[in-house]
């Protein structure tokens, strides 16, 4: 492709490379600063505030937050049910609305397509939502979580693009060989969706992993929180330790910045594990969706 | 929405038995769609409604019944606002950080792009990219928390400084520095996912295009700035104009999660003064004002950048 490297050309490759490598950096070093000094007592970190590499290896901040029946540990069981039944039922729900408005036949499909765009541009916004939300009792209930953010304008929109493109004679042929709508959305559609089904699936499982505000505006009730809350109340402690020490007397107490520490480490090492593996998926839903702008 | 949808539909002229036809024949469809109706009607359509609460004297009663029984006041709450002191500090923070936001934090992704493209190693490329993704996995209580570790007191970055015999700064609380912050830290979230629209439109730029330019002895700086740049100015203006309809909302949870009182002169917005007010204090008819002058500026913001962009020549998205 390219002949000859000009002298600047090579002065820019080094720079280049150089200025990747520096921005790698600062995306890992907070991580790893992170990571390493959740094992470090603070006399430990007070030797070596910069370091990367965990000079001892002392669990006990991860012992502490993990104990048998922590608030960390229970606040697991909302992330993992927002996350779960969440993510099923938006999917569901998504792919009905999605089929339906993919179909040219359907003659609600444009007036239905343009009240769900409108809810884009123009929202009621924080406090009549809170209100509405409060009037129907959604106030300390846990399918706060799961029902007022259910639907996804633009998944229902890369999804009725993705369905609308599958060619109309695999169904016609399925319909001859005497399967009834839904068998046929069941049978072939789905099955076809597979690629665009998993990315919005991860999409919401990011967003069920990170959502914290829902439990901050609505949710009262401690024992109802998601681990992303339990994090942000810890964070914001002088005194980590209280958040957990209903049944904690009289044992060993890690210092306060060494529960934080970890508690980060423990609610944020799941999704940064595993997004490499999925990242294909992650950027294919955003070019799908930006395709059509 | 379901009746009005379907009046419009079918002719009027057509009697009963021709609307009761209208729903078997769909029926099917019908079924899909309703979950759906019901979800956004529930839950768009009637915080829409309820908008009109910022036009009421609403004591807070009776949830979103009590909206409709409480006298109007008509402008009264957004007088009351734009009479406070409240009202100036909202709106220069909003705009100050917005446009931060947009002159430093919407051409970092562009650039890192152009860059990345110049890398020949695949591998390596890869490798930044997917360490680069990172952040954008990363929710704004942990990115808040790492902060502190390295902005705080006691943080990294005072560390550092105090080998130069610095005086430790407190820079999360410091109205000098807080901006920066915000943006410096939305950029570090951003910038690696933000490249992937604009890789994706240089993948696609034809081949022969620098070849060409190649045999005509064009330099690689020369070929990023007349080639790839052009190819990709269409995705630029698209993503220029929705990034203008969220600018004023995008910071909201970053700067709930990094504000303190000590910086509310320079860093409290529109989001953050509606939550406090409405939310915490329960003051709701005025902040509903509030938040409804923010979703009309953010609106017209829209509007205006698409005009912008199809003034400059280029395809707008309406």
């Amino acid at each position: 492709m390219y002949f000859r490297a000009t002298k600047g050309e090579k002065v820019f490759d080094v720079f280049n490379t150089l200025f990747m490598l520096l921005i790698s950096a600062s995306m890992l070093y907070p991580i790893l600063f992170v990571v390493s000094h959740s094992l470090m007592t603070d006399t430990e970190r007070a030797l070596h505030p910069f370091t990367i590499i965990p000079t001892e290896l002392n669990f006990s901040g991860y012992e502490f937050i993990l104990a048998k029946g922590s608030l960390l540990l229970s606040s697991f069981q909302i992330t993992f049910f927002r996350l779960s039944v969440g993510t099923l039922l938006s999917l569901i729900v998504e792919c009905m609305f999605a089929y339906a408005i993919s179909k040219r036949v359907y003659p609600l499909a444009v007036p239905l397509t343009m009240m769900i765009a409108f809810t884009m541009w123009f929202q009621g916004g924080l406090i009549p939502s809170f209100l509405v939300m409060k009037s129907l009792g959604f106030l300390d209930s846990i399918w706060v979580f799961v029902i007022p953010k259910l639907m996804n304008v633009w998944y229902i929109l890369l999804l009725r693009n993705f369905f609308a493109q599958i060619p109309a004679e695999i169904e016609e042929s399925a319909k001859i060989d005497g399967s009834n709508e839904m068998g046929i959305l069941w049978r072939i559609i789905l099955p076809l969706s597979t690629p665009v089904l998993a990315t919005i699936a991860l999409f919401h499982v990011v967003y069920h992993w990170n959502e914290w505000f829902m439990g901050i505006i609505y949710i009262s009730d401690q024992t109802l929180q998601p681990a992303m809350v339990i994090l942000r109340q810890i964070l914001s402690q002088a005194n980590a330790a209280n958040m957990y020490a209903e049944d904690m007397g009289g044992s060993f107490v890690p210092p306060t910045s060494m529960i934080q520490m970890a508690t980060i480490v423990v609610v944020s090492f799941p999704i940064i594990a595993a997004y490499p593996f999925f990242q294909k998926y992650f950027t294919k839903g955003l070019m799908v969706g930006a395709v059509k702008g | 929405m379901d009746n009005i949808a379907n009046r419009q539909a079918i002719p009027k002229k057509r009697n009963q038995t021709g609307f009761i036809r209208f729903i078997i024949k769909h029926k099917f469809y019908h079924l899909l769609v309703l979950p759906g109706v019901i979800y956004f009607l529930l839950f768009h359509y009637v915080p829409i409604y309820g908008v009109i609460i910022a036009f009421k004297d609403y004591n807070g009663f009776g949830g979103i019944q009590g909206i409709w029984n409480s006298p109007w006041v008509g402008f009264q709450n957004f007088s009351n606002f734009f009479n406070s002191t409240y009202f100036w500090r909202l709106l220069s923070n909003t705009f100050i950080i917005s446009f931060y936001q947009l002159v430093f934090g919407f051409p970092a992704p562009i650039i890192l792009a152009l860059l990345l493209n110049e890398i020949r190693n695949n591998r390596f490329k890869r490798i930044v990219q997917t360490i680069t993704y990172m952040p954008h996995f990363l929710s704004w209580v942990v990115i808040a928390g790492l902060m502190t570790l390295l902005l705080s007191n006691e943080g990294v970055v005072n560390h550092l400084l105090s080998y130069f015999n610095v005086d430790r700064i407190d820079f999360l609380a410091s109205t000098t520095y807080f901006r920066s912050i915000l943006v410096g830290s939305s950029i570090w979230q951003s910038i690696g996912w933000g490249t992937i629209l604009y890789l994706a439109a240089i993948v696609n730029v034809p081949q022969d295009l620098y070849e060409a330019a190649t045999m005509e002895g064009a330099t690689r700086w020369q070929k990023a700035i007349h080639i790839t740049l052009p190819s990709i100015s269409f995705v630029i203006t698209i993503l220029f104009i929705l990034q203008m309809g969220k600018i004023i909302d995008q910071n909201f949870e970053q700067i709930l999660n990094l504000y303190n009182p000590a910086v509310y002169e320079v860093a409290d917005v529109f989001d953050t003064f509606v939550y406090r007010r409405g939310i915490v204090q329960g003051d709701f008819a005025y902040s509903a004002a509030v938040g409804l002058f923010k979703s009309v500026v953010s609106f017209i913001l829209v509007i205006l950048a698409n005009k912008a962009v199809k003034k400059m020549g280029q395809e707008g998205i309406w």
